[in-house]
C-alpha cells in the first residue's frame, strides 16, 4: 500500500510565507495609490468652487489668491501645440519604421534612439529648449508658451513613435498585399489602407502620451515660465497646472497651498480621464 | 506512517537492478526485481509495484467536457499506451493522475482517483505529495534553462532537501538509470539545454526518475524527437517498467505497439476500448477502434 | 503602359524620402541636443576644471554674491560632489524599496493572483505611473514629510549602528526623496517584469510543478532564474527614471548643497539643483554653466544605464520579446531540438 510522502512542515512554512509575502507586496505597493487618491480629494475638494475654475491666481497677499483658470488654459493650449507637433512627427517616423525601414541597418538606429529619447529626463529636454530657443532668442526673445509646448513634444514624440508603431504593424502584412496588388501606389496604400486601419490605436497611443505631457512640470519651468493671467498668445509666458502646483506648494499660505491641492487634483482627474478614453477606445478597437 | 522522503533505505542496495547497467538482464527474475520495488517503498507492504485506478473520471476545461466518465486501472509495471486522435482527451486523462489537469486557469476533474489505496483527489491531500509519487515526462523536453545538468537532475531533490553525497550518488544513478551517464559524464555543469533534442527528453526522464515516484506519466514524449532518439527513449521505457507503473499517451500507433503491454483507445473523451496491445491492434473489439487502428478514421 | 512614369510615382518618392528625413531628423536632433549641452557646459568645465566639478564638495551659492566665485583658494564653488552622491544615494534607496516590492506584485499578479483580479489590480498598478510627479511632490511635502517623521526618528534611534543611518531627522531626507522614488519607479519595474515573467514557457512551470514543488519554489526554480535577466534590466530602466526625476525631488529632499550625514538628512540631487538654482543661475554665467553641466551628467548618467537596461530588455513594448538577450536566444533556438 501506498502512503503519500509529506509535504515538510518547513516547505509548506516556507510556501505558505512566500505567498504571503508576495500578496503583502502587491498590498503594499497599493497603498501609495490609495493614499494620494484620498489626500487629493480630501485636501482639494475644499479648493473647489466657482471662483477657482474661472479666476487667475491674483498674487494678493490677502483674501482669496485666486482660482486656476490660467493653469487650465495654459495647459490645455501647450499640450495641444505639443501635440500638433509631435503627433504628426511621431506617426511619421512610425510609418517610417514600418513602411520603408523595417529592419534596415538605418531603421534600427531610429528604434534604438528612440528607445534611448524615453529614458532621457524631462528636465533636460527643458534645457535644451531653454538653450536653443530661449537663449537663442528664437521667435523673441525671452520664455514663451511655445517654447514650452516644444519641450513636451519633444518629451512626447518618442512616446508616440513607439505605440503607433506597435500599432502599424498590427496591420495585416495581407491588406498592404491586397492593395499593392491592385497597383495602388504606395502612398495610397499608407493613407487609404493603413492609417485607415490602425486610426484607434494610433488614438490610443496619442491619448496616453497627452496624458504623459500633461504631468509635467520641469520641461515648462525654463521654457513656458509660468504666468498669472490668462492669454491665448503661445508667444508669451504662461501658466500651466503643473507650473502652478510647484509654485504653490511652497507658499506659506495655506489658502495657496489649498489651491495648490485643488489644482493637484484638477490635474489628476484630466489625466485619469485621458487614460479612461484611451483604454476605451483601445478596447473598442480591439472588439472590432 | 513515516513521511517517505525522510526514510530512505541505503540507496546502493535498493537500486542494484539499475547501478547493474543491464536491467534487462535483472528483470529475468520478476520476483526479485518486484521484491525490491516493495522494499524500496518502506511501506512495509508486500504489495508489488502500484496500482493506478480512474473511477468515473470527468475532465472540464470551463464548460467543456474533455474527459467523459473513464474508469481503468493501470497495473503496475506495465506500460500502457493510450492512443486516440487529437482532442479525444488522452492527455487531459493522464494529466489528472497528477494532479496536473487542475494547474489550468478554468480546468477541473471530478470523479476519483487512486494510487493503491490512497486517494489522490482526498481531502487532506496536498498536490505536491502526489507529485512526488506520480512524476511526469512531458511533450517537448523541457529542462531547466537556467541549470546545468547535474542541477537539472537534483532539481526535485533539492525541494525535498536531499544534499551532499547522498545528492551526487542519487543524480548519477538517475543518469545511469536513462541511459545518459556516459554522455554527460564529463560535462555534468554544463547548461542542460546544450543536449540534444534526445539527450534533453532522457535528461527530463532522469530528473524524474531521481525523485523516486512510484508512476511515471509520459505526455507523447517522443513527439518533438527524431527516430533515433525515439527509438532510444523508447528502450529506456521498456526498461523503467521494470520498476514503475508507466502511463504513456502517445498519437504513434506504431510506437503503442512497440512499447505498450496494453493499450487504452479514447475517442470524443470516453474509453473505447482497453486490451492487451496485441489484441486491440490486430482484433479490436469496437468498430470505432478497428477504424483507428487502420487508418480509416476520419 | 508599363513604363515607369516619373511623374506617376513621385508622390511615393516624396513621401519615402520625407519620412526617412524625418526619422534620420531623430536622430540628428538627439545629437545636436548633446553638442549643445557640451557647449554651454564648457565653459563650467573649462574653470571649475573636470575633476574638481565631479570630486570637490564645495557647491556654494552663497559665495557667488560676494564676487568670489573662482577665488577660494583657486577653486571655484561649484563642486558637484554632493549633489552626484545625492543622486545615487536616492536612487539607491528607491531601489532597494521600489524593486522587491515591484518584483513580488509582478509574481503575485502574474502567478499567484486569481485571474479575475489579475486585470484591475494591474491596472490599478499601473495608474502609479499616471500621477504627475508635481503631485507626488505635493503628496510628500504635506503628508509623507510630517506623517513619517516620527518613524524615522525611532528608526534612527533603533537601528543607529547601521552606517549613514543614525543621528537627527530632518523633515526633506534623502530616505523621503528615495521613497518618493520608490513609488515612481514601481509601475514600470512592475510592468517589465510583469511582462517578463509571462514569458517563462509554461513548460518550465510544469516541469517544475511535476517534480512537486509547491508554488513558491516553482517560482523560485522556474520562473525566476529564467526572467532574472529581464528583471534586471526592468530595474535599471527604473534606475535611469529615479536619477532623472527632478520635481518631486526637488520638493522634499532639502536642497541642501551639504552632503548629509544620514539618509535621513537633507542633501540635493543633480536635477534637483537644476529646477532650484536656474531662476537666480540667470544672470551669473558660471552658474548657469554649472548647472548646464549638471544637466549634461545627467543626460550621460540616464543614456548610460538605458543603454545597459536595454541590453537586458530587449524593445521592452514591442511584444515579443520583452526577455534578455539570452533569453532571445533561447526563445529563438527553442522550436524543437536545441543545438547539439
Amino acid at each position: 500500500m501506498t502512503v503519500l510522502p509529506e509535504v515538510s512542515p518547513r516547505r509548506r512554512r516556507t510556501d505558505k510565507i512566500m505567498r504571503g509575502t508576495l500578496a503583502a507586496g502587491t498590498v503594499l505597493a497599493l497603498i501609495p495609490l490609495v493614499l494620494v487618491i484620498y489626500y487629493l480629494i480630501k485636501k482639494g475638494i475644499g479648493a473647489w468652487s466657482g471662483d477657482f475654475f474661472t479666476t487667475d491666481p491674483n498674487g494678493n497677499f490677502l483674501g482669496y489668491p485666486g482660482g486656476i483658470k490660467s493653469a487650465i488654459l495654459g495647459t490645455i493650449e501647450i499640450v495641444a501645440f505639443a501635440t500638433l507637433i509631435s503627433v504628426p512627427l511621431g506617426i511619421g517616423v512610425a510609418l517610417y519604421l514600418t513602411e520603408y525601414g523595417k529592419q534596415s541597418k538605418f531603421a534600427n538606429l531610429v528604434r534604438y534612439f528612440v528607445d534611448v529619447m524615453t529614458g532621457v529626463p524631462s528636465i533636460v529636454f527643458g534645457l535644451f529648449v531653454y538653450i536653443v530657443l530661449v537663449l537663442g532668442h528664437v521667435g523673441g526673445s525671452g520664455f514663451a508658451g511655445w517654447k514650452g509646448g516644444i519641450a513636451l513634444a519633444l518629451l512626447m514624440l518618442p512616446i508616440v513613435i513607439r505605440s503607433s508603431e506597435v500599432v502599424l504593424l498590427l496591420v495585416p502584412a495581407s491588406l498592404r498585399e491586397a492593395a499593392l496588388a491592385l497597383g495602388a501606389p504606395r502612398w495610397r496604400v499608407i493613407t487609404r489602407i493603413v492609417l485607415p486601419t490602425s486610426l484607434t490605436g494610433l488614438v490610443t497611443g496619442v491619448l496616453l502620451s497627452i496624458a504623459r505631457g500633461a504631468g509635467e512640470t520641469a520641461p515648462l519651468l525654463f521654457t513656458a515660465f509660468g504666468a498669472q493671467v490668462a492669454t491665448a498668445n503661445l508667444g508669451n509666458q504662461m501658466n500651466a497646472l503643473p507650473l502652478q502646483i510647484f509654485s504653490d506648494i511652497t507658499s506659506p499660505r495655506n489658502e495657496v497651498v489649498t489651491r495648490a491641492w485643488g489644482a493637484a487634483l484638477t490635474l489628476v482627474l484630466m489625466i485619469l480621464i485621458l487614460n479612461v478614453v484611451a483604454r476605451a477606445v483601445a478596447r473598442r478597437s480591439r472588439m472590432a | 506512517m513515516i513521511p517517505r522522503d525522510t526514510q530512505k533505505t541505503d540507496p546502493a542496495q535498493t537500486q542494484q537492478p539499475v547501478r547493474d547497467k543491464e536491467p534487462v538482464e535483472v528483470s529475468d527474475s520478476p520476483a526479485e526485481e518486484q521484491q525490491d520495488v516493495s522494499t524500496r517503498s518502506q511501506d512495509g507492504v508486500t504489495a508489488a509495484g502500484h496500482n493506478v485506478v480512474l473511477t468515473d473520471l470527468h475532465a472540464y476545461y470551463g464548460s467543456v467536457h474533455a474527459v467523459r466518465g473513464v474508469n481503468i486501472t493501470f497495473p503496475p509495471n506495465e506500460v500502457s499506451a493510450i492512443i486516440g486522435p487529437s482532442g479525444c482527451g488522452k492527455s487531459t486523462m493522464v494529466r489528472c493522475i497528477n494532479r496536473m489537469h487542475e494547474e489550468i486557469p478554468g480546468a477541473r476533474a471530478e470523479g476519483s482517483v487512486t494510487l493503491d489505496d490512497v486517494d489522490l483527489y482526498g481531502d487532506n491531500v496536498d498536490v505536491t505529495s502526489v507529485r512526488r509519487l506520480v512524476g511526469m515526462v512531458f511533450q517537448k523536453p523541457n529542462p531547466f534553462p537556467t541549470m546545468s545538468i547535474f542541477e537539472n537532475v537534483a532539481a526535485g531533490l533539492r525541494l525535498t532537501g536531499t544534499k551532499g553525497v547522498n545528492m551526487r550518488e542519487r543524480v548519477h544513478r538517475a543518469l545511469r538509470a536513462v541511459g545518459l551517464w556516459e554522455e554527460v559524464k564529463n560535462r555534468l555543469n554544463e547548461p542542460g539545454i546544450g543536449l540534444s533534442g534526445g539527450q534533453q527528453q532522457r535528461l527530463c526522464i532522469a530528473r524524474t526518475v531521481a525523485v523516486e515516484p512510484e508512476v511515471i506519466l509520459m505526455d507523447e514524449p517522443c513527439s518533438a524527437l527524431d527516430p533515433v532518439a525515439t527509438l532510444k527513449v523508447e528502450e529506456l521505457i521498456d526498461e523503467l517498467k521494470e520498476r514503475y507503473t508507466i502511463v504513456i499517451v502517445t498519437h504513434n500507433m506504431q510506437q503503442a505497439a512497440r512499447v505498450s503491454d496494453t493499450t487504452v483507445f479514447m475517442l470524443d473523451g470516453e474509453l473505447i476500448e482497453h486490451a492487451p496491445t496485441d489484441q486491440l491492434f490486430t482484433r479490436p473489439k469496437d468498430e470505432r477502434t478497428e477504424r483507428y487502428v487502420t487508418g480509416k478514421f476520419g | 503602359m508599363l513604363e515607369r512614369s516619373p511623374l506617376r510615382s513621385l508622390p511615393d518618392q516624396v513621401l519615402k524620402w520625407g519620412l526617412s528625413a524625418l526619422a534620420a531628423g531623430v536622430l540628428i536632433l538627439i545629437g545636436y541636443f548633446f553638442v549643445r549641452l557640451i557647449g554651454q557646459s564648457s565653459s563650467a568645465f573649462s574653470h571649475i576644471g573636470v575633476l574638481d566639478f565631479f570630486f570637490r564638495n564645495n557647491w556654494d551659492v552663497s559665495q557667488l554674491q560676494q564676487g568670489a566665485a573662482c577665488t577660494n583658494g583657486g577653486h571655484c564653488t561649484f563642486g558637484a560632489w554632493a549633489l552626484l552622491m545625492g543622486t545615487i544615494i536616492t536612487s539607491a534607496i528607491a531601489l532597494v524599496i521600489g524593486v522587491p516590492v515591484a518584483v513580488a506584485t509582478a509574481l503575485y499578479l502574474t502567478e499567484l493572483c486569481p485571474r479575475r483580479a489579475r486585470g484591475p489590480l494591474s491596472g490599478l498598478v499601473d495608474l502609479l505611473a499616471a500621477v504627475p510627479s508635481v503631485v507626488y511632490g505635493l503628496w510628500g511635502v504635506f503628508v509623507l514629510i510630517p506623517h513619517l517623521k516620527g518613524f524615522q526618528q525611532s528608526f534612527a534611534n533603533t537601528f543607529s549602528f547601521i552606517p549613514f543611518v543614525g543621528g537627527t531627522v530632518a523633515g526633506p531626507s534623502y530616505f523621503i526623496a528615495g521613497l518618493i522614488l520608490a513609488i515612481m519607479i514601481l509601475p514600470i519595474v512592475s510592468a517589465i517584469a510583469r511582462e517578463v515573467i509571462s514569458t517563462v514557457p509554461s513548460e518550465h512551470k510544469e516541469a517544475a510543478l511535476a517534480l512537486g514543488a509547491t508554488r513558491w519554489e516553482m517560482i523560485r526554480i522556474a520562473v525566476l532564474p529564467y526572467s532574472r535577466p529581464g528583471i534586471t534590466g526592468g530595474a535599471m530602466l527604473g534606475l535611469g527614471r529615479a536619477i532623472g526625476e527632478t520635481i518631486a525631488v526637488v520638493l522634499v529632499i532639502g536642497n541642501s548643497p551639504t552632503l548629509g550625514h544620514s539618509i535621513f538628512q537633507q542633501g540635493y540631487t543633480l536635477a534637483a539643483v537644476i529646477a532650484n538654482e536656474f531662476g537666480e543661475a540667470a544672470s551669473t554665467p558660471l552658474h548657469s554653466s554649472a548647472l548646464f553641466a549638471a544637466g549634461l551628467v545627467l543626460f550621460v548618467l540616464t543614456l548610460l544605464v538605458n543603454i545597459i537596461a536595454r541590453r537586458f530588455v530587449i524593445r521592452g513594448v514591442r511584444g515579443k520579446a520583452t526577455s534578455g538577450e539570452g533569453l532571445l536566444v533561447e526563445i529563438e533556438t527553442e522550436p524543437g531540438a536545441a543545438p547539439a
